[in-house]
């Protein structure tokens, strides 16, 4: 790390300000990070409602004279 | 205050019967004495590094005894048969607390004795028995009210010897903070000095607002 | 019943303030003059750390209605505060790490009272989820979490009285953090760095409190349309009832 740091010594100004710099970065790290823990939860409570919805089509479906009398379910 | 001296009774008639802990605890601790000397490379210490072992040391041990406090209770089926008399629940935390503070008084006179003869440096003297009494006395009464309160916590989780100690650890570390700068002191090379009185207060302060709040919440951790 | 009504106004205002308190502590805000540039770190490390520790206490807080009325979202408020908190707890320890090497050239400093007392009640906290986890009973589970909740939010302010008692001598602090000696440039964007973290925070636990929420619904769904249940893998988050 302190290594890097020292690299970078001719992109960065040499007083600390990389030290500074990765401060700030982990904190958006840490932001982008539980952005995507959120898109996760999205895409699964995404997912859930799909199914859900096709579920409720199916549910709906037997209503109509002319379905398939595959429901025989108890 | 009837029930907790019968669970007391029962806890230490347990205890005298089928001795198991204590012998464990002080066992224990004289052994980590020897895996200190070894590990500092030290012959005999004093001042901060004597308080910092000793201190440790108990503390472990009190870790070992958190572990097995309730054990009996839970597979002999004392808990069931403590929730289905008509007593006031908190009396068990109560006597578990006073249980382990006679564990580790009881420990005490092992463990400081093997301290002095082992790895302590300067002479003992009455003064510095003295305050050794006193600092233990507090540290012991922290000790026993987290011990009875994060073992009840742990007893009923599926792994019991990890969630222990890993909770009781942190949580004791103001202990081990106040307890070991009392000490330094009075373990000194140039035999016992003055104690800063403001390590005591805050361990006082430790012990009172621990053992209010364990009062408080020992309930929630029985009732089924 | 829904948690995320403010969501929105919430993020919002928590990006706004945010932006405009480091903008003051970059554009506005003098620089220090022992530690130089480095002293900016302080603008994002110190109103996480008040954050997460308000949480601590919060989750505690929340912990203590939960047992007192033995209502379930009250549990899940206590879950959620102190989930955010050990989050913002590993951010507060990256920065304070990377503060400390700027100022002091270690990473960590045993002589900086304050960082050591978060580290310790961090450790603490971060025992939460496995003993929710080693718990299977969720009626147990949630009275012993807030039961640690309660032991571990009153921790909170004697551990770090224990901690700064045990330096005698005062490391050459940077700034008094009381607020007493904050230099006039300094204030604005500190309190706004609060103020910012404060809604970030309020922002995440709306919205995990509203997830949690949604999943509740949908489970309710889809018993209700005769679908079975999802396999569902073990968590040590409460579970909600939908109400």
């Amino acid at each position: 790390m302190t290594s890097v740091l020292a690299q970078a010594s001719d992109t960065v100004p040499d007083d600390n300000t990389g030290y500074v710099a990765a401060a700030y970065l982990v904190f958006f790290a840490l932001a982008l990070i539980y952005f995507g823990i959120m898109a996760f939860k999205l895409q699964r409570l995404e997912r859930e409602l799909v199914e859900l919805n096709e579920l409720a089509d199916r549910k709906l479906a037997p209503a109509k004279p002319d379905a398939a009398p595959a429901e025989t379910t108890p | 205050m009837r029930t907790v001296l019968t669970l007391l009774r029962k806890e230490l008639l347990l205890e005298r019967k089928v001795p198991q802990l204590v012998p464990a605890m002080a066992l224990f601790s004289v052994t980590t004495f020897v895996v200190f000397h070894f590990a500092l490379q030290q012959r005999d210490v004093d001042g901060d590094l004597a308080a910092g072992i000793l201190v440790v040391t108990l503390l472990f041990a009190t870790i070992l005894g958190i572990n097995r406090l309730y054990v009996a209770d839970r597979e002999e089926g004392g808990f069931d048969a403590f929730l289905l008399a008509p007593v006031d629940r908190t009396a068990l935390g109560v006597a578990k607390a006073l249980t382990l503070f006679a564990f580790l008084v009881l420990v005490e006179f092992v463990m400081v004795p093997a301290f002095a003869i082992l790895l302590f440096g300067p002479g003992v003297g009455w003064e510095l028995v003295g305050k050794l009494v006193l600092v233990l006395a507090m540290v012991n009464v922290g000790l026993s009210v987290i011990g009875a309160l994060v073992g009840a916590l742990a007893i009923q989780t599926r792994a019991r010897d990890l969630i222990g100690p890993l909770v009781a650890l942190p949580l004791l570390v103001p202990v081990v903070i106040t307890a070991a700068r009392a000490l330094s002191p009075v373990l000194g090379a140039d035999g016992p000095g003055a104690m800063e009185g403001q390590f005591l207060a805050v361990l006082g302060l430790y012990d009172l607002v621990f053992g209010l709040l364990a009062y408080a919440l020992f309930d929630f951790l029985l009732e089924d | 019943m829904t948690y995320g009504n403010r969501l929105r106004a919430t993020s919002i205002a928590a990006a706004l303030v945010l932006m405009v308190a480091f903008g003051l502590a970059f554009f506005s805000a003098k620089i220090e003059a022992d530690q130089g540039f480095s002293q900016k770190i302080f603008y994002v490390h110190v109103p996480m750390a008040i954050v997460a520790l308000c949480g601590f206490v919060f989750g505690g807080i929340m912990a203590i209605q939960h047992l007192r009325t033995g209502l379930a979202k009250y549990d899940l408020k206590s879950y959620v505060a102190i989930h955010l908190s050990v989050v913002l707890g590993v951010g507060v320890l990256l920065t304070g790490a990377i503060w400390a090497k700027a100022a002091w050239g270690t990473w960590f400093e045993w002589r900086e009272p304050t960082l050591v007392s978060f580290l310790i009640v961090f450790l603490l906290y971060c025992t939460y989820q496995p003993l929710r986890f080693s718990i299977e009973d969720p009626e147990k589970q949630s009275r012993y979490a807030s039961v640690f909740a309660v032991t571990a939010g009153a921790f909170v302010p004697l551990n770090f009285l224990a901690v700064r008692l045990a330096d005698p001598y005062i490391h050459p602090r940077v700034l008094n953090q009381a607020g007493g000696d904050l230099p006039d440039s300094f204030r604005l964007p500190f309190y706004l760095g609060i103020l910012g973290m404060a809604l970030l925070f309020s922002a995440l636990y709306q919205y995990e409190l509203s997830h949690k929420n949604s999943r509740a619904q949908l489970r309710q769904l889809r018993r209700k349309l005769g679908g079975e249940e999802e396999a569902v893998g073990r968590s040590a988050a409460p579970q909600v009832s939908s109400s």
